[in-house]
């Protein structure tokens, strides 16, 4: 058998119970994927094959006595390298934390290892997950299967483009204002923002605590679906997980849709957005009707507000977390090189910080560290954080009518490399759409919709209520049933 | 940002907030950054159009408050637990984490 590398978990899972194929040969052909592609691609930054390999030896022995540990054994995933993986690096893509080892795993990696799951590695990112095109990465940029003078999107970009080029049957990103939608619109996966704090954040990098997401970018959302049922729930390191008993979110497949109400809010269609996407978007919402979707046009007036808003809130909580990094007890450090050029430490602390931070973090602590100085802490923090509060509100009362919401995830297709790296302004606007859900702490989708006139994927993002993943759920795999745009794959060269 | 700092071109502020978090710039990063970050916060100013009277500020969605666990030992802070982060400090003395004087080292 060939090709396993192209396998979803779905098609996997079903193999392996049927005893077709075996863990290690799935793994071998993803190496062998891996080694191929990644000269053009570079997901990458650390590969744990040898881990991988002794962990699928393992689940081959389960399958043999029958005894799977769930839907994900013997399944290969990449994580994003902001886990911590006990005993292997975990860098976050910043030069501070190139040689960072954690002592544990975060409770996710914990999950799926006890699933059964099998570790490829850690992939690129943007620096602490701060950027939306993973160029921000201490490690080089990441390279979109569909054209490689494009970027993947970010900051997940390493997780969406390895999902796309078939070098991981899923992967794990973080979202904090688009981090795991965008990329997935940019290379074509399907890539969950779950509600915050559905899965643990226990040992995960942070950036802005209150936004911070983990969730799944897969190849379907039935695959999303299987992931979630491992990766969700309460744990007791992280207080701000739910409490709720969760679903089956497996339960909220190949449902039928008919007489769902669908809100398309008009402020994500205005100005801005390429005539294509709106096109390909148009003609998704017109295949949701077809399948019995009750679509109406509604407004969300805070949308306009929501990019200074989150990046005020996003920029404030960055810098306060990110002033734990300081060299001292772990990362990158000056008292490993010449010591004598450390006159204190108070030294110490300016030469590791301004030696090992990229730009756009530098950019984030500045723009923090000013927000939140008395004087204008009210004007900035204070403001945004009020009119989070309108945001949230607008979305909890338009879940009351309406099961989801559909939007464009990307007012464009996936832009050149370079072409935004030193105007973070527009790269911020770039994140315009999705932005607003975070602070609403509400679930979103990126489900592939359509390809532009050159062959780039977009994105079409389903918005669901406050735990209302088996929402969306439900509507992207019906999509999904009937249309053929996630199966497409990128031609590398 | 208030106007005066905007109009007149100063970065004095940029320089000013880097130092607070411990980050040095060149006078080319001085001026770069000062450029990229007003540029930013001329957009924040945006907010300054709604209207946000007797509203509540939100810092988290849960709703959750007191969050309490049981203060047990799970996971028994050994040796190997210790020795496994302090293997990443750059400087040990006898298990515990080395730094250089608080004042200027004599």
């Amino acid at each position: 058998m060939e090709n396993l590398y192209k396998l979803t978990i779905q098609e996997a899972s079903t193999k392996l119970k049927a005893g077709e194929i075996t863990s290690s040969k799935i793994l071998e052909s993803i190496i062998e994927r891996i080694e191929k592609v990644e000269p053009e691609i570079n997901s990458y930054i650390t590969k744990t094959f040898e881990i991988a390999r002794a962990q699928a030896k393992e689940s081959d022995k389960r399958y043999v006595d029958g005894k799977p540990l769930s839907d994900l054994d013997g399944i290969p995933v990449a994580l994003k390298d902001v886990f911590c993986t006990k005993g292997v690096k975990t860098t976050a893509a910043s030069k501070i934390l190139e040689d960072f080892i954690p002592a544990y795993d975060a409770t996710v990696v914990e999950k799926l290892e006890n699933a059964g799951a099998i570790m490829l590695g850690k992939v690129n990112t943007d620096e602490f997950t701060m950027g939306s095109s993973t160029e921000n990465s201490a490690f080089g940029p990441t390279h979109n299967p569909w054209d490689t003078s494009r970027v993947p999107g970010g900051s997940s970009g390493g997780s969406a483009a390895a999902v796309a080029a078939d070098e991981c049957l899923f992967a794990l990103g973080t979202d904090t204002g688009g981090s795991i939608r965008q990329p997935a619109s940019f290379c074509s996966a399907t890539g969950l923002k779950v509600t915050y704090g559905l899965v643990s954040r226990n040992g995960v990098v942070s950036y802005a605590s209150s936004f911070d997401t983990i969730g799944p970018i897969a190849k379907s959302a039935a695959d999303v679906a299987i992931i979630l049922n491992i990766i969700a729930g309460n744990d007791p390191l992280d207080s701000t997980t739910v409490k709720e008993k969760l679903p089956d979110y497996t339960s909220f497949l190949g449902k039928d849709i008919k007489g769902k109400k669908i809100g398309i809010p008009k402020e994500f269609y205005g100005q801005g957005l390429s005539a294509e996407v709106d096109k390909i978007l148009k003609d998704a919402i017109k295949k949701l009707e077809s399948l019995g979707a009750e679509v109406e046009e509604m407004s969300l007036p805070s949308t306009d507000f929501a990019i200074a808003m989150y990046y005020i809130i996003a920029k404030s909580e960055a810098s306060s977390n990110l002033a734990r990094y300081d060299g001292i007890r772990y990362g990158y450090s000056n008292l490993k090189k010449d010591k004598t050029k450390i006159k204190d430490l108070i030294d110490l602390y300016f030469k590791n910080r301004t030696e090992a931070f990229g730009n756009e973090a530098k950019r984030s602590i500045m723009m923090g560290t000013y927000t939140l100085s008395s004087g204008y802490f009210d004007a900035y923090y204070k403001k945004a954080s009020q009119v989070r509060s309108l945001i949230k509100r607008e979305y909890e009362d338009a879940f009351k009518k309406y099961d989801v919401l559909i939007t464009p995830v990307s007012p464009f297709p996936a832009f050149k490399i370079g072409e935004k790296l030193e105007d973070p302004l527009s790269m911020y606007l770039a994140d315009v759409n999705t932005v607003p859900i975070n602070p609403a702490g509400v679930p979103a989708m990126s489900v592939p919709a359509g390809f532009t006139s050159t062959g780039l994927p977009v994105g079409m993002q389903i918005i669901g209520p406050h735990l209302g993943e088996g929402k969306i759920i439900e509507i992207a795999d019906a999509f999904q049933r009937a249309t053929e745009h996630h199966l497409k794959k990128p031609e590398i060269k | 940002m208030s106007e005066e700092i905007k109009k007149s071109g100063d970065s004095t502020w940029v320089l000013n907030v880097a130092q607070l978090a411990r980050i040095e710039l060149t006078n080319v990063e001085e001026e770069k950054f000062a450029g990229q970050l007003s540029a930013v916060l001329e957009n924040f100013e945006l907010l300054s159009n709604v209207d946000t009277t007797g509203v509540e500020p939100t810092a988290q969605v849960t709703g959750l408050t007191n969050v309490f666990r049981a203060d047990e030992i799970k996971n028994p802070s050994g040796k190997e637990s210790r020795d496994d982060l302090l293997s990443n400090v750059p400087e040990v003395e006898n298990g515990s984490i080395k730094v250089p004087g608080v004042f200027e080292n004599k």
